[in-house]
């Protein structure tokens, strides 16, 4: 298909699948906390605004993360349905990582997320937030499981090869291996934020349309709190996940920076701009600030960066996309600093919710958070290559033998399948979104919600009233 | 052998897990699959939402074990991971394809505008078929074999597709149905639950002629099957099976003429399908890439299953216990106008 080679349908494929998947993974692994937040200041307050909040963002986040289930499902099974070679190779370390994500935190998920989502009325307060805090809790350790996963991919660690395949030796090591920690705390956050500013533009949306109640107004506030104390956060983390990255993949940071060469002595620029040509070996149109580059990533004013001429040819990464797609994430982090300090500065002058130009601001950056997110795994994958496992197992080994026939019927089926059904997912939420949090939301879901009581509807039995009495029971108790 | 460092058969006792949970997964899901495909047989939007709301609740969670299925397949046995689903490519991409329709029809169908469901009740229904179908051609793939060379499937990219892998996919379809059918006995009243009462009978019969048929399928075209069902002693041991699918069969059938029988078709519905999968388990034990490699020759290596086992055998039986909760706070009968926000 478009001369393309299966490997590299392979690899469009994984990247389509895995970049539409792990938009929804993110906003649910956000939405979870935050719905917990809700429900456990609504219960600690009991401020029906934060219960309205809860039950309006339930409903938006039960969409978001039916198609983060399906869509991650798909993943589940790609693996080995297109990248056998890679399973051969590294499944005894990487199949039981996923396997504990199965048992550890999908299956807590759901099995709780019935009782979030339509347990409302069947069980009493706390368990109704015990479920919500384990659907949370769930989500996170879905994020701890696949990520350590993936960054042993980066930093392998802890096994030995034996008859050229992995054996895992030390699970600990394996599991925490050098890179983990800090993408872990990286993707995290940066779910966290995303939902933040997602929150943060539905909320602003409304109130440039006038639409004002106290529902808006408390989200709105909480979104710009998370942005002016988190996204600093980030930006110290990512420096740190930056600076693990020179140490253990220095071919990355090299295609990152557009760096070609050290001429001795000369401490290394940071190029702001430019277009690195894997070619002719040059980062071409750039502009640089001299000796920034050490500064950042060695925080010296001498020490050099490695740069790519240090590396074979055949193992460089592709500079032209981490390049820029590094000073994308970049930037709209920045950005996301830069809105926290002014909404610090507009609360002061009690003009949060009035000022025009932050709240259209703050609107338009409603997806910079999952763009982000996006450049950066663009970043951290793409600056993986050659490797699929860091220098172990090179991408063009991993795959398995499909045809080009088999792997443009299965794409062109998944980007037709993906974006219509996902896409019109994407607007019911936005749909959703744009009727807003009403003050009352919270109690209409009594009324014919899930886990409506039953009893009103058939003829009192012992069981009917045994249930009821409990209800009530808890309903004095636990409220 | 894989077996080892503690002195017990890890192989085997990560065979006896994966068995396990795609056994709960076809039980399970089969179920809510089943719902999808009895939706044509159903106009009524009321009706359809109540068939829906009897497992809105549960279906994510009846899902993971496939995801379990195939997470403990890539863990414990990475080679048949890495055989069968390259091999299977086509019919588990649309497996997939059609669960996407039909998941994200859960939430979908209620957030269009009243009137409007009409497109999501499609997708359902179409995404219920396919993804059955799907998985039973799959499973008809997997009883024939595959052809592999040097630790990678050697095969054609449509070595899949025979008249029993498409015969196979019909009677997936046929027992999800039946499961679908007694679960809504079960779980509702009234004119749907008679209706449904009405359609398990042909639903019964029609699968206990493909069990029938691939009973006899098989051991026709596979002298390793037909030796190890119709050699003594094992005639002896094994008869059994197809003795208590009939004996089920009957006590189903006798069941759904009861008009106070609401859980016992489903209890024997389950019963029925568990003979079937435990007849396929004869069949092909210990292949788990047929038709020659063994648990043990596609294992992972001792320190992976040991390391997934310790947490296995811990977690599983909590997640049966919140499953089980689950089911639990939304027990009983499910009627127009609750369910859904």
């Amino acid at each position: 298909m478009f001369g393309l080679e299966a490997l590299d349908l392979a690899r469009i494929q994984f990247a389509f699948t895995v970049s539409f998947h792990i938009i929804f993974p993110a906003l649910s692994i956000g939405m979870a906390s935050f719905l917990a937040v809700l429900e456990g200041l609504w219960l600690k307050t009991n401020d029906s605004t934060y219960k309205d909040l809860y039950h309006f963002w339930l409903k938006i986040f039960a969409v978001f993360f039916g198609m983060g289930v399906v869509s991650g499902l798909v993943m589940a099974y790609e693996f080995g349905t297109n990248w056998s070679g890679f399973v051969d190779f590294a499944g005894a370390v990487t199949g039981p990582l996923l396997t504990y994500e199965v048992l550890t935190a999908f299956f807590i998920e759901a099995g709780f997320l019935g009782v979030m989502l339509f347990g409302w009325n069947r069980v009493g307060r706390g368990l109704h937030f015990l479920s919500t805090i384990m659907v949370a809790i769930g989500t996170l350790m879905s994020t701890f499981w696949i990520l350590s996963s993936n960054s042993w991919m980066h930093t392998p660690a802890g096994y030995e090869l034996i008859d050229g395949r992995v054996v895992p030796i030390h699970w600990l090591e394996v599991i925490f291996n050098p890179s983990f920690p800090f993408r872990w705390a990286h993707m995290t956050i940066a779910a966290y934020l995303s939902v933040a500013f997602l929150v943060g533009a539905s909320a602003a949306w409304h109130l440039l349309r006038g639409n004002d109640n106290p529902a808006i107004r408390k989200m709105f506030s909480m979104a710009m709190w998370m942005a002016l104390f988190v996204a600093p956060i980030q930006a110290f983390v990512g420096d740190a996940h930056g600076l693990n990255t020179l140490e253990h993949q220095p071919a990355k940071i090299a295609a990152i920076e557009g760096h070609w060469e050290n001429p001795p002595g000369e401490a290394t620029p940071l190029i702001l701009f430019g277009l690195p040509d894997m070619e002719r070996e040059e980062t071409r149109f750039k502009v640089e600030i001299p000796v920034l580059g050490s500064l950042i990533l060695t925080h010296s004013f001498t020490e050099q960066i490695p740069a790519l001429k240090d590396f074979p040819k055949e193992d460089r990464p592709p500079a032209y996309v981490v390049f820029w797609s590094f000073r994308i994430m970049v930037a709209l982090g920045l950005l996301m600093i830069a809105a926290g300090v002014w909404s610090l500065f507009l609360r002061w002058r009690h003009k949060l919710y009035e000022t025009k130009a932050f709240l259209r601001l703050i609107m338009c950056m409603g997806p910079t958070g999952l763009i982000a997110i996006l450049a950066g795994w663009f970043t951290t994958e793409v600056g993986r290559q050659p490797w699929i496992v860091y220098g172990l197992l090179r991408t063009k080994d991993g795959v398995a033998n499909h045809s080009v026939t088999q792997l443009s019927i299965t794409l062109v089926s998944f980007v037709v399948v993906y974006f219509a059904v996902f896409g019109i997912g994407t607007v019911y939420a936005l749909r959703m979104i744009g009727k807003g949090p009403h003050t009352g939301e919270g109690d209409l879901t009594t009324q014919g919600g899930p886990g409506h009581d039953r009893h009103p509807k058939r003829p009192l039995s012992a069981s009917d009233e045994g249930t009821e009495k409990a209800h009530s029971h808890d309903q004095l108790t636990g409220h | 052998m894989a077996s080892g460092i503690v002195g017990i058969d890890l192989s085997l006792i990560w065979a006896v897990v994966i068995i396990f949970s795609l056994m709960m997964y076809v039980v399970m899901d089969g179920f809510d699959l089943g719902i999808g495909i009895l939706f044509p047989f159903v106009k009524g939007k009321e009706e359809r939402d109540v068939m829906m709301n009897t497992v809105a609740p549960i279906w994510d969670g009846n899902e993971t074990w496939l995801v379990l299925g195939g997470a403990g397949l890539y863990g414990a046995f990475p080679l048949a991971y890495g055989v069968i689903l390259p091999a299977l490519y086509l019919p588990l991409i649309f497996m997939l394809i059609g669960l996407i329709f039909r998941g994200v029809a859960f939430e979908f169908r209620f957030k269009v505008q009243e009137g409007k469901e009409g497109m999501w009740d499609k997708s359902f229904i179409f995404g219920s078929l396919l993804a059955t179908f799907c998985q039973g051609v799959a499973l008809g793939a997997f009883i024939d074999g595959f052809h592999v060379e040097n630790r990678q499937y050697a095969g054609g990219s449509l070595d899949w597709l025979t008249p029993f892998s498409i015969f196979c996919g019909f009677g997936l379809i046929a027992a999800y149905a039946l499961l679908g059918s007694t679960w809504l006995i079960m779980k509702t009243e009234g004119p749907l639950q008679a209706l449904m009462r009405r359609m398990t009978k042909p639903l019964v019969l029609l699968l206990l002629l493909f069990i029938v048929a691939v009973s006899l399928w098989t051991p026709l075209s596979h002298d390793a099957i037909s030796q190890r069902w119709f050699t003594m002693p094992n005639l002896f041991w094994f008869l059994p099976v197809p003795i208590l699918v009939l004996v089920t069969v009957v006590f189903l059938l006798r069941a759904i003429l009861k008009e106070d029988a609401h859980v016992s078709p489903f209890v024997l519905t389950l019963i029925l399908i568990f003979l079937g999968y435990s007849g396929l388990g004869i069949s092909l034990w210990p292949n788990i890439i047929p038709p020659a490699i063994s648990i043990w020759e596609a294992s992972s290596p001792p320190q992976s299953q040991l390391f997934l086992l310790i947490g296995t055998l811990f977690i599983i039986p909590i997640t049966l216990m919140y499953t089980a909760w689950g089911y639990y706070v939304f027990r009983g009968k499910v009627r127009t106008g609750e369910g859904y926000h």
